[in-house]
């Protein structure tokens, strides 16, 4: 793999991490408990949305083959998306959105911070975008998770659930892909490995905040590093992709 | 008839745009003009979001190549610059002062200390001044505001978001 390869294969993995939390939190639209939360569940979504399209952008023009940013996100198959396991999971209840939130976001401040500094600028510029709309995004699921945790007993409940089922989702964060060895020794990627520690102790102390048990760190999902998804994924994009598939090339 | 410009003009014509959110200010004003590189024929102007999802981007393209056409200039390109990232420090005292009159409460201090308290923001009523105020979403109508209410004249209003 040239390190060209490795740029575009990240590249598209940032972008579509992004695509594909974004896409599942725009289907709150409408359908939050609450407006405000409609609005902010939806608001995080655009930001995401925001962040795959610049990214996507990024990696279309690494690539040089003439692609666009829409081209990668509506004429690929599932095999050839890179992103998270967790990303695809179906939204559930609110506490389940919630909680994927809380684990993802954390995540992702701790990349984009990290990425912030790449020797790559454009890379570094997205990213430093990225760590300020992410702040904002873990000070939300953060406060959800408290007022849930501590809430009734069916919120506490519903959000122990959550955590605990997506627990096993979240040892994917931090796999180190040949694209990530490569790039590391460059200067541009970040050093997955070294952000678990700090990760896991945000996690944990929002959850102990929340009075949420911390699941043991047992099986962990894998294979989104390779392409290998859980069945949600098609299902998103047969839904995202249909009018591309059915119209080729439509434009506005 | 191809009509030359220089820089400084092409910039000047370009502060007649505002911000298709929030129509009192101009992009010039809200730090989202960056740049404007002369090559031969072509004029490239570099514009960055202040959020990366911020729907208004493509109506500002359009309104910056519709303005300079007007204008004789027809070879436009629109670059969008991440870097540096736009940050809510580049709004002036003006800028602010503008936002509040609007019904905005502008951006307490410069950016973003204190993201993980956001609470302990104190920030005040852009109509009645007041700063017994509460948080009631950090997401508004656009991912820039946040919700906020006055416990004085009882008016919900937003507040735009350090960044």
């Amino acid at each position: 793999m040239t390190q060209q390869e490795a740029l575009f294969r990240y590249a598209l993995r940032l972008g579509d991490n992004a695509l594909i939390q974004g896409h599942r939190l725009s289907e709150w639209c409408s359908k939050g408990p609450i407006l405000e939360e409609d609005l902010a569940l939806t608001n995080i979504a655009l930001d995401n949305i925001g962040l795959a399209q610049a990214f996507l952008k990024y990696a279309a023009a690494i690539e040089g083959k003439g692609r666009t940013e829409d081209d990668l996100a509506y004429k690929r198959g599932e095999r050839q998306f890179y992103n998270h396991q967790i990303a695809e999971l179906p939204i559930g209840d609110f506490a389940f959105t919630i909680g994927k939130q809380l684990l993802i976001s954390a995540f992702e401040v701790q990349l984009f911070s990290a990425l912030s500094q790449s020797m790559d600028e454009t890379i570094a510029g997205i990213a430093a975008k990225g760590l300020k709309e992410s702040r904002y995004h873990f000070v939300h699921s953060r406060d959800w998770c408290y007022r849930l945790g501590e809430g009734t007993e069916l919120s506490h409940a519903k959000l122990q659930q959550a955590i605990d089922d997506l627990w096993t989702y979240t040892g994917e964060f931090f796999e180190m892909a040949p694209e990530d060895t490569i790039l590391l020794v460059a200067g541009i990627a970040a050093d997955l490995d070294a952000m678990r520690l700090n990760w896991k102790e945000t996690v944990t102390g929002v959850l102990s905040e929340a009075t949420i048990r911390v699941p043991e760190d047992d099986f962990m999902q894998t294979g989104s590093r390779q392409g290998i998804h859980t069945e949600h994924l098609g299902h998103i994009l047969s839904e995202m992709q249909y009018l591309q598939r059915a119209y080729p090339d439509a434009t506005w | 008839m191809v009509t030359t410009h220089s820089k400084e003009e092409i910039f000047g014509l370009l502060s007649a745009i505002h911000d298709p959110e929030i129509p009192v200010v101009t992009i010039r004003e809200m730090g989202m003009l960056r740049d404007v590189i002369l090559q031969g024929e072509q004029c490239e102007v570099i514009i960055t979001p202040t959020y990366t999802g911020c729907p208004a981007m493509g109506i500002i393209e359009q309104d910056i190549i519709d303005l300079l056409r007007k204008n004789g200039i027809t070879e436009v390109k629109v670059t969008t610059s991440y870097s540096p990232s736009w940050t809510t420090d580049w709004m002036t005292a003006e800028t602010k002062e503008k936002l509040r009159k609007y019904g905005i409460a502008p951006p307490i201090h410069s950016s973003c200390v204190n993201w993980l308290q956001p609470k302990n923001l104190l920030v005040s009523c852009p109509r009645c001044g007041s700063s017994e105020t509460s948080l009631i979403s950090q997401f508004g109508s656009t991912a820039c505001k946040a919700l906020y209410s006055c416990k004085s004249c009882k008016e919900p209003f937003e507040y735009f978001k350090c960044h």
